[in-house]
């Protein structure tokens, strides 16, 4: 890999981004920054202000003010189905799928996205080749390939996140913002998915929300620590691991660290 | 279902409506006829309530528009070509569906459901209360379109039989050209869009502009319906526009088992059959329709095309025991 002699290329960049919900400041003046080829961990306790940030990046939440850009363009203003467009997908906290649809239909839905085309209302969705094509590619990344023809509500819980990663991918999205993907996984899951993140990492960057410190350390490049909606410390896992700020504002004492 | 068995199904069921006019009964021509074009009126319905997940209250509306231009066309410039008076028709319905969604759209839930209504009851009060369409007592249809081409005249709507039969190639072709739609990628953004319309726009899709296009869709095929209703029966009154009809329209999708054209069918057809056997039977018969309706909702959730599920279910529960 020649990456390291490359400049890394700025994907996603917030600065100052504030939300107010009346006189509660959920996220006061947070900068973020996404390079290529990255998994940026976002961290903190409950209530810190985590979904709020990544609700503003995917534009599921508007901003009361800040800034936002995508390669270098202003995004702040667009609606999330334009951001989808531009090529920032995301997954959601809680389980966000089509429960009645086969995990093929789900992917394909998210494929075809990139190519609507209305106004064919005679044409079979089925035969458009390119979106099959692509969802099966995409059910197989995720780790998925065995589901394929499963309806997707009755996958186990895991499962139905690597789906929601497939769906994200099929969107061709350079930025995923990822809301606790391996939330409520079971520890084979779990790393399953860790795997499937650092590969997906190559070619793309990653924000992710996380409370699974063996995850978060495992995968990290970077990690940003929110307390109270606001930006404590921001660095590599080795800077934050030994931040004494870190510690004693979120973690309270060293033990509950798990390093 | 097997789809061989429900394919060969569906056949018989078309062969038994076109025999219909064998029995000879006008009365019974023209009843079966009614149940075609409410058929249709059903399945517009079913788009929006059943595939897309928006729930009309003022489908009438737009039938109820159709079937006065129907009217007010032929009142105005004599007897007119059906090939032009149809799309003209159904043209008029789009555009009022495409307007008014263009509003009613950006509500949901109860918000959606009685601003349709709104809607729907300023249309009808047009109609009732303003000379325009014979204010309450309606028009009656100087002359039903003619079908000529040229100097070749394929059929007479003027014939009952004819009527019966354009109605029901009416009802097949709406119907076939339903099951192409929800077959493309627009009739799957759509059911996508009733799953979960938020993931469908952080996918990237624009759902406001499918739900009006949905929208316009089924307004102009309830044109359709409505169109079918003023040349079969040769007048119109603001009565179908009125609220009641969009109730009774939801009422045969509900009971037919929305999200099912065939179902849309059958809900049609059972809603139109039962009005004519309580109606004969009792004065009272609303009384007697109402309770029916409220234990078919009760006793069948998911409506006469479940049955064959709940059948299966129960046989193959009873076997495994």
């Amino acid at each position: 890999m020649n990456a390291t002699t490359r400049a890394p290329e700025v994907l996603l960049e917030a600065r100052k981004l504030t939300r107010r919900f009346g006189g509660l400041v959920a996220n006061q003046d947070i900068d973020v920054t996404l390079e290529r080829g990255m998994i940026h961990v976002l961290l903190g306790p409950n209530g810190a202000g985590k979904s709020t940030c990544i609700n503003m990046l995917s534009g599921d939440l508007p901003p009361s003010e800040g800034e936002i850009r995508y390669l270098g363009q202003d995004i702040t203003r667009l609606t999330a189905a334009q951001r989808s467009q531009v090529g920032i997908g995301r997954s959601y906290q809680r389980t966000n799928i089509f429960p009645q649809f086969t995990v093929l239909e789900n992917v394909r839905l998210a494929a075809q996205s990139r190519r609507q085309q209305p106004w064919r209302i005679f044409s079979k969705a089925m035969e458009a080749k390119w979106a099959l094509e692509k969802a099966h590619a995409c059910i197989e990344e995720a780790g998925l390939g065995k589901r394929t023809d499963w309806v997707s509500g009755v996958l186990s819980h895991g499962e139905q996140r690597q789906l929601e990663i497939a769906m994200v991918l099929a969107t061709d999205a350079q930025v995923l913002l990822l809301d606790e993907p391996l939330a409520g996984m079971g520890s084979e899951e779990s790393a399953n998915m860790v795997q499937v993140l650092k590969r997906l990492r190559q070619t793309r960057g990653i924000l992710l929300v996380e409370h699974d410190m063996d995850a978060v350390f495992a995968v990290a490049d970077r990690i940003t620590v929110m307390v109270n909606g606001q930006l404590l410390e921001c660095g590599p896992p080795a800077q934050i691991k030994a931040s004494v700020a870190v510690q004693q504002a979120y973690l309270g004492t060293e033990d509950s660290l798990h390093v | 279902m097997n789809t061989h068995v429900s394919l060969i199904l569906k056949l018989i069921a078309v062969i038994a409506i076109a025999c219909v006019p064998l029995s000879g009964e006008s009365f019974y021509v023209e009843l079966v006829a009614k149940m075609l074009l409410m058929a249709i009126f059903a399945m517009s319905l079913d788009l929006l309530v059943g595939f897309t997940g928006l729930v009309s209250f003022g489908h009438a509306a737009y039938f109820g528009i159709a079937a006065y231009s129907v009217a007010l066309f032929s009142a105005n410039f004599g007897q007119m070509s059906l090939w032009v008076l149809l799309p003209a028709a159904i043209l008029l319905s789009a555009l009022a569906a495409l307007v008014i969604g263009f509003f009613a759209i950006r509500t949901k839930g109860i918000y959606f459901i009685m601003v349709t209504l709104a809607f729907a009851q300023m249309a009808y009060f047009v109609f009732h209360d303003t000379p325009v369409g014979g204010g309450s007592d309606g028009m009656f249809l100087d002359a039903r379109p003619s079908t000529a081409i040229g100097s070749w005249v394929p059929f007479d709507l003027d014939n009952e039989l004819h009527m019966f039969y354009f109605a029901l190639a009416m009802m097949l072709l709406v119907y076939a050209f339903l099951q192409r739609v929800l077959q493309s990628p627009f009739g799957r953004v759509l059911m996508g869009i009733k799953s979960n319309e938020h993931r469908m726009q952080s996918l990237g899709y624009y759902t406001f502009g499918y739900k009006l296009a949905a929208f316009s869709l089924a307004g102009g095929l309830g044109g359709v319906a409505g169109f079918l209703y003023a040349v079969l029966f040769g007048y119109v009154t603001p009565e179908l526009l009125s609220w009641h009809e969009s109730g009774n329209v939801l009422l045969m999708v509900i009971l037919g088992g929305m999200g099912s054209l065939v179902g849309a069918v059958m809900g049609a057809f059972v809603f139109e059959a039962m009005r004519e056997f309580f109606a004969d039977i009792t004065k009272y018969w609303q009384l007697l329709m109402g309770s029916v309706i409220v234990a078919l909702v009760l006793f069948m959730p998911g409506g006469l095309t479940a049955i064959p599920g709940r059948i299966k279910r129960a046989l193959q529960g009873g076997a495994a025991k």
